[in-house]
């Protein structure tokens, strides 16, 4: 069988954790790949004290992108923003635990651009609504 | 009619050294080729022939290497114009690929003509190389763009087409075989329409020149460009023909040297055509090695050439949905209606696992768009997957492509030969909250 698509790959495709939308997000970003056009939609519920209890994804694309986006919603679940934030390409693709070659590193890695987007766009949404000093 | 004598993919491959190739045990199955050709042991001679033995620049020197080189670069440029049935080799410049010679259209051309308000009518089909050159001059020079769009099977509608002509525009461009699904437009009636409606065409050639004969007088359009690299010959080559008292009204569109006469500190008098659009030295291995291309499928005979893709399509249309379960193959369902390209999606299976997968057997597919981001969006897909053929294509490479996609379906089916039907419920209803969070 071929270690590329192992069964934890292809189990997380058939069925993706975290799977849906939230009704009201603190943050969303939909992240494509320019290279083959796939999309995913990245939603967090992010609690006042920075931890991310709840997150939900959309989208379509192949194997890869949507198994590493169903593995990266459940490692960032119950985890602060500090720690997110630290979550480098590294975890990714270990928690993929498959040999990527560079022509699908962009597919392996969409789900943690997008969601890098998600929080640098929300950390700018509340910069702009909070009170100017006066 | 009779047909041509048939060309024997075999023999054809003992002329292209990637086949020598040792890929696993495997030899290559290269269906690749729309995006760009193997290139046979005649083109890579050529071109190391320039390097080692006359490597010299063209147009200048005054010594024996010069002067070869000066000849073989323009003899290259004569067998293009052959190739297409040129008046004049004059009508032929040399440019780095199809894009470029877009560019230089639009650019050249485009903006001295095109105004405000003014139309330029496009299709649904274009690649991104006929489409972005024309989005860029129609918002500089705040003209329209029109589309003809198409019918379930990817043919132009042709009612549409009538009624923008009928609006009157400057240009029409389009292409004369879709990179994407494979057809085939009428491209002499569509001319003439085009014409009798006052305006000027340009048409796409990259994926047709390959594919069978491409004669520019019957054709009849005013502007015509194509890629080298996808005709057997190497990258850094192509060619814009265009009619010649067009070319001698259109302004220069790189400028520096070898394109002009005469250069004072402030003017300078333009090259005759088409010098005056080759500025600085040229990628002249290339050209040498398209003239060498182009001699190798002469030889051939084009419409062998098209005849065999023709068989090849056939087939391939024939024995895919036969033995692949569910597949979806996407344009025109006959083969004299399409060149040698045929794209498809496996159900649940996205296009970029079938590529990596029929890599592993040494199988080398296209998964994407293929740079027509607007006509996977008409035909309702992301991406798809893409068989194309070349000379050296045979049988026994779809037969190849037919096991590999059974072993796909085999890998993604073997729990429960079912992938994640829940996915796409949530979809649209996920897309419409995503827009309205935003």
């Amino acid at each position: 069988m071929d270690d590329l698509y192992r069964d934890e790959i292809l189990e997380h495709y058939r069925r993706p954790h975290n799977f849906g939308t939230l009704p009201e997000p603190d943050a969303v970003y939909e992240g494509s790949n320019p290279l083959c056009g796939d999309r995913i939609t990245l939603m967090l519920g992010v609690t006042e004290e920075g931890v991310v209890e709840d997150v939900a994804f959309t989208g379509r694309g192949c194997a890869i992108s949507q198994a590493s986006a169903s593995m990266l919603t459940d490692e960032i679940k119950g985890k602060s923003l500090d720690e997110v934030a630290r979550l480098g390409s590294d975890a990714v693709l270990d928690s993929l635990g498959i040999e990527i070659s560079p022509a699908r590193l962009k597919c392996a890695l969409l789900s943690l651009d997008t969601l890098r987007r998600a929080l640098s766009d929300r950390v700018a949404w509340q910069a702009s609504t909070e009170t100017p000093a006066v | 009619m009779d047909r041509p004598h048939a060309l024997d993919a075999t023999t054809i491959r003992a002329d292209f050294p990637i086949f020598e190739r040792d890929f696993g045990g495997r030899t290559l199955a290269y269906l690749d080729s729309a995006a760009t050709s193997l290139k046979p042991r005649v083109v890579s001679d050529a071109v190391h022939d320039y390097n080692v033995r006359y490597s010299a620049n063209i147009h200048r020197g005054i010594y024996t290497i010069a002067e070869e080189a000066t000849a073989a670069f323009e003899r290259a440029r004569a067998k293009v114009g052959r190739f297409l049935n040129a008046r004049d080799s004059h009508e032929i410049v040399f440019v780095r690929n199809a894009t470029e010679a877009i560019n230089l259209v639009a650019y050249s051309w485009g903006r001295r003509n095109i105004g405000a308000g003014e139309t330029v009518v496009l299709t649904e089909l274009e690649h991104h190389a006929n489409l972005v050159p024309w989005q860029l001059l129609a918002q500089e020079k705040d003209a329209n763009l029109e589309f003809v769009p198409i019918d379930d099977e990817g043919r132009l509608v042709r009612e549409t087409y009538e009624a923008l002509l009928a609006r009157g525009p400057r240009l029409v461009a389009f292409t004369h075989v879709s990179n994407g699904l494979g057809t085939i437009n009428p491209v002499r009636e569509m001319v003439d329409q085009a014409h009798a409606a006052g305006a000027l065409v340009l048409v796409d050639g990259a994926q047709a020149v390959p594919h069978g004969p491409v004669d520019v007088q019957a054709l009849d359009a005013d502007f015509y460009v194509f890629s080298g690299h996808k005709v057997l010959a190497p990258t850094g080559s192509g060619a814009l023909w265009a009619r010649r008292e067009l070319l001698e009204e259109m302004p220069p569109f790189l400028t520096g040297g070898d394109m002009i006469r005469e250069v004072h500190l402030r003017q300078s008098e333009f090259n005759d055509v088409p010098w005056k659009f080759e500025a600085g030295t040229p990628d002249i291995a290339a050209a040498i090695g398209l003239g060498a291309a182009l001699d190798y499928l002469d030889a051939i005979g084009m419409d062998r050439v098209r005849e065999h893709e023709r068989q090849l399509t056939a087939y391939a249309l024939e024995l895919l949905p036969r033995e692949v379960p569910g597949i979806v193959l996407y344009g025109p369902t006959t083969a004299s209606e399409r060149a040698g390209i045929v794209t498809f999606n496996l159900p649940d299976v996205h296009p970029h696992d079938v590529a990596t997968l029929l890599d592993r057997e040494a199988i080398a597919v296209r998964a994407g768009h293929h740079c027509t981001q607007p006509l996977h969006e008409r035909i309702g897909e992301a991406a798809t997957a893409r068989a194309s053929f070349n000379v050296y294509s045979g049988q026994d490479d779809i037969e190849r492509l037919v096991e590999g996609l059974k072993k796909v379906q085999r890998i993604f089916g073997r729990s429960d030969g079912h992938v994640s039907p829940e996915r796409d419920v949530h979809q649209e209803e996920a897309t419409a909250v995503a827009g309205a969070a935003r």
